[in-house]
């Protein structure tokens, strides 16, 4: 069965849904196509958790065409809950149940589940197999979620603010994790606060703010960022100098060969600046003065 | 490493496309939830402590206060312990059945537990049948171990003939089953897991002290009588006196008779009400998450 036969794994037009008078979520679209990685950006309050939940099939939406894995969610059987993996953010409902029992006891809720022991490796939890879950550590007790998340080989996983609390290495271990779901196909949905996260595991990025989404694309140019000029920045006569440019590489070389032409190898303080993936975030979220937003404007000029 | 710009298609969504594997049936689910639900309860000693000693405790409390035997008249008489047995064995299973769960289920909201249950395909008929015999093994155990300890320390009598253990029977399993469900519909009512004990226990309280359990129950004011009588304790409470009572005892009941019938009638329309009321206000999330 090809991809390109398949509907698309979440397709969301017009989404609305409001508490009171408050637009919790007002007029947002969605698109992910099978197999891909999408990252949900965004300020607290944005939305993103009202809108996942509505995907997830927890809430109720007030207007908009909503279907996950070809079904809406509102009508979300058990056999579509079978093909959807959820990781919501912590709860500590887990308590005197060990690693294993909680896993083989999940993996009895789907037809087709992962083998318990090799997804507890998986996880990085084998060594606390036989603990039970209120013994584990914050990160150890995430990592457990996930694997009750994916324990039924979902088609599609909704993994909410997964690596918050972790410390660097179990973050990269959790990003290695989330790669070998890529590999194996699994689309997935992710919010997260953390831009290095987003950067390193998703195909697109959407921000979202007061309810829809104001700029998508792959975090490598989201926002045009790529396309922004350049700014070459050096030091000469103890004075910092710097050029803006779309052709950095053409600058770096006529800097090079001057500098080279006075007998000298380095250009002291050589730096080429476009905004990161941060920058452009802030400015789309419309934090205002955040440190990194005077790159941008410098690059701009 | 970066991630790719296009949008994966790797061949591994073929991995799905195969004949839909069949769903795990509703009931052996059930049995799966049992087991577990069963091994959470015993190892949270506390709840388990509580709810299999407590009414050995209250038991072992009122054989040694009240020492003395109820005269029957025409020579005869039962011993206090004797009456207060049944009561015991009746709120011995409220507090297994409704308190537990009113409360347990409320936490387990408040928790998250729900919530992430909701995710999976777990069938909610699955997660009450877990509920249910969960109730139903812990309220057997709490009362065998009550009938034992009457019988061997307080030399209380047990039933002679099979229809009185047939009555214990249907008495018992009907009672477990109204305060099951009678627990997951109020499990509704709590603002919060922390509030839940609080909000429960009294309503377990009053009912103990107006449904005869800690009192003869023809000595209550007769208005009392009738407010007990709209709630399943009274009724549970008396069906077990049916159990271990001479039928001589019939003139400590203010209807002058066991009441079989309306004990059966009242025990189930409870049950539908709970059944009803569950169904339509149980809810899978927290109050105040949207």
């Amino acid at each position: 069965m090809s991809t390109s036969a398949s509907p698309p794994a979440i397709a969301v037009t017009g989404l609305h849904k409001h508490y009171g008078d408050k637009h919790a979520v007002d007029g947002l679209d969605l698109q992910v196509e099978r197999g891909e990685i999408v990252a949900v950006l965004g300020p607290n309050g944005a939305g993103k958790t009202t809108t996942v939940e509505i995907l997830e099939g927890y809430r109720h939406r007030d207007a908009g065409h909503v279907q996950v894995l070809g079904i809406d969610p509102e009508h979300g059987d058990r056999m579509w809950r079978s093909r959807i993996g959820i990781v919501l953010q912590s709860g500590d409902d887990l308590d005197s149940a060990t690693v294993t029992e909680l896993v083989r006891h999940f993996a009895a809720y789907y037809p087709r589940h992962r083998d318990v022991d090799e997804l507890i490796a998986a996880v990085g939890l084998s060594e606390k197999a036989r603990t039970r879950a209120r013994h584990l550590s914050g990160g150890q007790r995430r990592r457990l979620d996930v694997a009750l998340g994916i324990v039924g080989r979902p088609e599609l996983l909704f993994l909410d603010e997964p690596t918050t609390g972790f410390d660097p290495q179990a973050r990269h271990d959790f990003w290695d994790l989330v790669e070998s779901l890529r590999d194996e196909g699994t689309t997935i949905l992710l919010t997260t606060h953390y831009l290095e996260e987003a950067e390193r595991l998703a195909d697109r990025v959407l921000v979202v703010t007061d309810g829809s989404v104001v700029a998508q694309g792959s975090p490598h140019d989201l926002g045009g960022r790529t396309s922004h000029r350049a700014l070459v920045r050096w030091r000469e006569d103890d004075v910092v100098r710097e050029r803006s440019t779309d052709s950095p590489t053409r600058v770096v070389a006529e800097l090079t060969a001057r500098f080279a032409a006075a007998g000298r190898d380095e250009v002291p303080g050589l730096q080429v600046l476009r905004p990161s993936l941060e920058d452009v975030y802030l400015q789309l979220i419309g934090a205002e003065q955040a440190a990194g937003t005077t790159t941008i404007e410098e690059v701009r000029r | 490493m970066s991630a790719t710009g296009a949008p994966m298609t790797t061949a591994g969504g073929a991995t799905w496309s195969g004949t839909a594997a069949r769903l795990p049936g509703t009931l052996r689910l059930g049995g799966h939830r049992v087991g577990y639900e069963l091994r959470r309860f015993f190892r949270a000693r506390d709840a388990v402590v509580f709810i299999f000693a407590y009414p050995i405790i209250m038991m072992g409390i009122f054989a040694t206060v009240f020492s003395g035997s109820i005269d029957l008249g025409q020579g005869r008489s039962i011993e206090f312990s004797q009456y207060f047995l049944p009561g015991m064995i009746a709120t011995g299973v409220m507090l297994s059945s409704f308190q537990n769960l009113a409360i347990g289920i409320a936490e387990e909201r408040d928790s998250g537990g729900l919530k992430r249950l909701r995710g999976t395909p777990l069938p909610a008929a699955s997660y009450f049948l877990g509920k249910v015999g969960q109730v139903l093994v812990t309220s057997l155990v709490q009362t065998a171990l009550l009938l034992v300890v009457s019988a061997l320390a307080f030399r209380v009598s047990l039933p002679d003939t099979a229809g009185r253990w047939f009555t214990l029977g249907w008495v018992f399993v009907l009672g477990t089953a109204t305060g099951a469900v009678c627990g997951v519909a109020f499990s509704s009512v709590p603002r919060s897991g922390q509030s839940a004990s609080a909000v429960v226990t009294p309503i377990v309280l009053v009912l103990q002290f107006i449904s005869g359990v800690f009192f003869q129950f023809d000595q209550l004011p007769t208005w009392m009588q009738h407010v007990a009588a709209v709630f399943p304790l009274k009724w549970m409470a008396q069906g077990m006196r049916s159990v271990f009572l001479p039928d001589d005892a019939l003139v400590m009941e203010p209807s002058g008779s066991w009441q079989h019938g309306a004990t059966a009638a009242v025990l189930a329309a409870w049950l539908v009400v709970g059944l009803v009321a569950g169904v339509r206000t149980f809810r899978w999330r927290r109050r105040d998450d949207g």
